[in-house]
């Protein structure tokens, strides 16, 4: 028997041709998955992270929902110009609570895996509204109508909830004041804010559009953007210690 | 038939699914009362109206057959299912062309961003989606579902297994574009590229794909021929693979069940892996193992000559299928994706060059004695055509998935024309050459309207392809270029808008070649609509063709 006419067990039986098909295509996916989930040296040791607060993560979501991520990278690749042009190379250990991931795979606009606090508020709100006002080669879209719809603040718990159930370390006091807190990070002078900063320490509470009333999606989103890449202080960080 | 000799009476796949569809009816209804968003009410009553139209159209459909279901062999021949391959042929050209047009539309807000209107609806980062799955999904998904139910009865001489279930297959999957494509216009997405639909659509489709490869199967399990051919292993190895893919990418939990938003189970580096794992193969099993397919039928066939190499066929079917799952991380390289991951995806990229190529040699030899046909047939010379892009773009592949070239590709407009040189040239034309071949045989028809239009869509299409890939080769390296480089002080040359603004021509000569191949493609559905209205009739066909319904 040749060979060749021992394939004919796979032509001649199409359940034998699917197990053969199955086999073969697992062992790829199985040896570059699995071992992410269990190597130590996947995610580095690192001060800072935390999980999103209700508002960044309202953000968030609008940034996943107008598809930003199509546009704009969130992954700082360790190259001299990249580090230069945008700051630290990111670590693994930045996005660990990003469910989805927004590292991106197109810079038709530049990276925002640092953007945080290189700008104003009223940068951002100013260029979401109408990019061209400041930067006029952009080829942006305008988000004016972010401003104008209000975050929907009862429902943000539920999502905080879900968010713990996949992964994130939200604590039961942080659910259970989600509410609250979405509100104070929009409203810094407002009662709820003292508790807000001690639920998430170094979190950033301004009225980000400059607006009062209710956030807004403009609210959110400039929050989001605006702690992108601050969690991680690289002054202390010592990257000797997490080699890959 | 005499239908009073028979007492009638429906199957239990009738029954069945109309009971099925009815609570469906009753459950979406109830969801669209609940929802939490808009989106989530709309999708539901969509699915409401579907449930009862479905109802509607078993029992209508009942009603209106004979008391025996349609034999699987009418004098001794099979007796071939060609109703839903007709459904899925006319829904690729519809879709094919929404989808090449919301690409133009796409192209031309970045040369014109005036174009994105800033309305949430009809901004890039909405539409972008809608070009991709419209284009990949539901042009490609329906060609693919088109071609293998029509293939895989032919090769194997048998009718297609399930009575009901092949409609379902067909309408259930248009169904699921539809969700998935109101959706992103919506802002309803889980954000994971090629993969964007949440967490409903995605159960539907989990459904619907299960009864594909059913379908399928039982097929190739009930067939007349010894042998299975290599084409149905393209095929088969295309559907399972993508239930696989679809699964491990997708798992996520609703944050209610009445609302359209979920998370995914998977967060960060995992999410990132996953999602190229699956992103990275829905390019090798859905464009490339399932067109594949399509090549190794419909090239023979069109060339009246045998496939070149049997035994290539074997070795470069399993090497590309073993392969191709391990290239995903070319990707993320110089992510936060350990580097040994990224090893291995580049390092599985190089390699795949090889049978990507036994694929091309196979498909192009396969002419040998029959180059002159290249001549006078134009759907021939499509096809062969589409077989040369798939070389030039299994050879760039490899080429940008090394790491080095790709530190200067990545994030560009090369990748972008890459895609496109694989999108245009070979899952376009292989998928126009396959629909020019089968619209005359699901008809029966002597031939194609016009033989002289064919010439033109290639032609025109072609010029189009050619002006979006160079187009995007010199754009996506000058900007890969501007971006490191550095004046004679040590200072970063050029700042990013510098580099936005430079692709402006490239831009407005990409949306040109978009423009072609849009005016191709409607040639093309001109030429089918009248092969279909006014075409010869073919002289009475020897075995019984009797459509479904």
């Amino acid at each position: 028997m040749s060979f060749w006419s021992r394939h004919q067990i796979f032509e001649k039986n199409s359940i034998v041709l699917i197990g053969g098909i199955l086999a073969v295509i697992a062992i790829g996916g199985l040896v570059e998955i699995t071992p992410l989930f269990y190597l130590k040296s996947t995610i580095e040791a690192v001060d800072g992270v935390r999980p999103y607060t209700p508002l960044e993560l309202t953000g968030r979501n609008v940034y996943v929902r107008e598809g930003c991520y199509l546009c704009h990278s969130q992954m700082v690749r360790p190259l001299r110009d990249e580090v230069e042009r945008y700051g630290h190379y990111s670590l693994a250990a930045e996005s660990m609570y990003d469910h989805p991931f927004q590292w991106g795979s197109k810079r038709t606009g530049p990276d925002l895996a640092r953007v945080g606090a290189k700008y104003s508020d009223e940068w951002h709100v100013t260029h979401l509204v109408n990019p061209r006002a400041i930067v006029p080669q952009s080829v942006m879209p305008g988000y004016a109508f972010l401003a104008e719809t209000e975050v929907d603040v009862a429902g943000i718990a539920d999502h905080l909830r879900a968010s713990r159930t996949v992964g994130v370390p939200y604590s039961d006091d942080q659910i259970a004041n989600a509410v609250a807190d979405l509100k104070a990070q929009a409203d810094p002078d407002s009662a709820g804010a003292d508790a807000f900063a001690k639920r998430y320490p170094k979190a950033v509470a301004r009225n980000f559009d400059g607006r009062p009333g209710t956030p807004t999606e403009m609210d959110a989103l400039v929050a989001y953007l605006q702690m992108l890449g601050t969690l991680v202080d690289f002054k202390l960080y010592n990257e000797k210690a997490n080699l890959r | 038939m005499n239908q009073s000799q028979t007492a009638k009476s429906m199957t239990h796949g009738e029954a069945g699914l109309a009971v099925f569809f009815a609570a469906s009816a009753f459950l979406c209804l109830f969801a669209a009362g609940k929802a939490l968003d808009t989106a989530f009410a709309f999708h539901a009553s969509l699915a409401c109206a579907a449930s009862l139209w479905a109802v509607f159209a078993i029992v209508n459909r009942y009603y209106d057959r004979p008391a025996t279901l349609p034999p699987r062999e009418i004098n001794g021949r099979p007796n071939y299912n060609i109703g839903p391959v007709k459904f899925s042929a006319v829904m690729a050209m519809f879709w094919g062309i929404a989808g090449f047009a919301v690409g133009l539309l796409i192209a031309s807000q970045l040369a014109w961003p005036a174009l994105n209107f800033d309305l949430p609806w009809t901004s890039f980062g909405r539409l972008r989606p809608l070009h991709t799955s419209a284009v990949i999904f539901a042009f490609g998904g329906n060609v693919l579902i088109a071609t293998s139910f029509y293939v895989v009865q032919k090769t194997c001489r048998t009718r297609l297994a399930g009575d009901l279930a092949p409609w379902f297959v067909v309408i259930g999957y248009n169904f699921f574009i539809l969700i998935a494509g109101t959706g992103y216009l919506l802002g309803v997405t889980q954000s994971k590229e090629y993969a964007e639909p949440e967490w409903y659509a995605d159960l539907w489709l989990t459904i619907v794909w299960v009864t594909y490869l059913l379908v399928f199967l039982m097929t190739i399990i009930k067939r007349k021929e010894p042998h299975i051919f290599v084409a149905n292993w393209f095929y088969l190895a295309f559907i399972v693979t993508i239930a696989v893919l679809h699964l491990g990418n997708n798992p996520a939990l609703p944050v209610s069940v009445w609302g359209s938003k979920s998370y995914i189970a998977w967060g960060g580096v995992q999410d990132a892996m996953f999602q190229w794992w699956y992103g990275h193969n829905a390019v090798g099993f859905f464009l490339t193992a399932g067109f594949l397919a399509i090549m190794y039928y419909f090239i023979p066939k069109r060339a009246e000559r045998p496939v070149y190499s049997y035994r290539l066929s074997i070795i470069h079917f399993w090497a590309i299928i073993f392969l191709y799952i391990w290239a995903g991380p070319h990707h993320l390289h110089y992510t936060a994706l350990p580097d040994w991951a990224q090893t291995l995806g580049m390092t599985f990229s190089i390699m795949l060059w090889m049978p990507s190529w036994g694929g091309m040699i196979n498909g192009l030899m396969t002419l040998s004695g029959a180059w002159d046909k290249l001549r006078t047939d134009p759907v021939l010379r499509m096809l062969v055509v589409s077989v040369a892009f798939y070389g030039m773009a299994t050879f760039e592949g490899p080429l940008m998935s090394i790491k080095v070239v790709n530190s200067l590709s990545h994030y560009t407009d090369w990748t972008i024309g890459h895609v496109h040189s694989g999108a245009l040239g070979w899952v376009g034309f292989v998928s126009f050459g396959a629909l020019y071949c089968l619209i005359p045989w699901l008809w029966d028809r002597k031939g194609l309207y016009s033989l002289k239009l064919v010439n033109w869509h290639f032609w025109i299409a072609t010029i189009g392809i050619v002006l979006y890939i160079s187009s995007m080769w010199v754009s996506g390296i000058l900007q890969g270029l501007m971006w490191r480089a550095y004046t004679s002080l040590g200072f970063l040359e050029y700042s990013f808008i510098e580099s936005v603004e430079a692709m402006h021509p490239f831009y407005a000569i990409r949306a040109a070649g978009g423009a072609l191949f849009l005016i191709g493609a409607l040639i093309m559905a001109y030429n089918l609509w009248m092969t279909v209205r006014v075409g010869e009739a073919e002289a009475q066909s020897p075995v019984a063709l009797q459509p479904a319904e």
